[in-house]
């Protein structure tokens, strides 16, 4: 039980974060980016503190054998810049300065129950399974009826 | 409250809640990730997170007026768009402005250092060209 209590108080001091800062305003973080216009600086302070905390935080946290709740840290599968990280990072940057929404103040957006939010998360929603079904399929591909690597794809 | 002081001690927060969910629950604060196991198994510390999150910007929106107020008001194929690329492009980077911007970067990774330089420009390029070329 304990584990859900405090994924509960995290997202809510997440989102507690999010919203004071102003990242739940698309219009800031389309001025943040607008470096040849008329530029808002705001995304630049929250981040710099996020990652000053944080920095400090998971070196704290990793001075522990174990998380306090559960088991063990997470182990980072992918370690390599890869071509699948700056085209998918391109792809979402891009979208991102469309609608000036990445998925957390959209979601925070979508609750309090803005049209733009509402219309950006199930489209978001939707990306992600189009990605998933993509994943799927290419795994379908890449495998035989037993789900053994084919031989077409063994190269 | 001013916008830097509000942008710091929110920033200052985002950064606790990445911390303490590290600390106490061995999880990486990416709300992507977060998010997309939602459909997954091991969903309901996702849906908490998630849910804690909503209600807690809700109250902000409504305690802080303005503070949640959307001013651009974007055509809805607009948002549709953006919202799949979006959806689409964090889920193959493997992280967001969460993931990759405030946790990958606060432990240093090359991966997250790479990610985060190629959306912020990706999306300051999108800004110019929409707002300086296309509307210009």
């Amino acid at each position: 039980m304990k584990p859900l209590f405090s994924a509960f108080g995290c997202g809510a001091l997440f989102g507690l974060g999010l919203a004071i800062s102003g990242m739940g305003q698309p219009q800031k973080i389309m001025g943040f980016l607008d470096i040849f216009g008329a530029f808002d600086p705001t995304l630049a302070f929250v981040m710099a503190a996020a990652v000053g905390v944080h920095f400090i935080g998971q070196r704290i946290a990793r001075r522990f054998k174990a998380p306090l709740l559960v088991p063990a840290f997470p182990t980072y599968e992918f370690t390599r810049v890869d071509r699948r990280l700056v085209i998918g990072s391109l792809v979402f940057g891009i979208g991102w300065g469309m609608v000036g929404f990445c998925p957390a103040p959209g979601i925070i957006s979508a609750g309090f129950g803005t049209r733009e939010g509402l219309l950006f998360v199930p489209s978001m929603l939707a990306g992600m399974a189009i990605f998933h079904g993509m994943e799927t399929l290419r795994s379908l591909a890449l495998t035989d009826e037993t789900g053994a690597p084919a031989p077409s794809a063994a190269k | 409250m001013s916008p830097v002081p509000a942008a710091l001690l929110g920033g200052a927060l985002i950064g606790l809640a990445a911390s303490l969910l590290l600390l106490l629950n061995g999880r990486v604060a990416g709300i992507t990730g977060i998010v997309a196991g939602l459909a997954g198994r091991d969903a309901l510390w996702r849906v908490l997170f998630v849910g804690g999150m909503v209600l807690a910007g809700a109250a902000v929106g409504h305690l802080l007026p303005g503070s949640l107020q959307v001013t651009v008001h974007l055509p809805a194929g607009t948002l549709i768009a953006g919202g799949l690329l979006v959806g689409f492009g964090t889920r193959l980077a493997n992280g967001c402005t969460s993931g990759h911007g405030v946790c990958g970067i606060a432990r240093l990774s090359k991966r997250s250092i790479a990610a985060t330089l190629v959306f912020m420009s990706a999306g300051v390029l999108t800004v110019f060209l929409v707002r300086h070329l296309v509307h210009a």
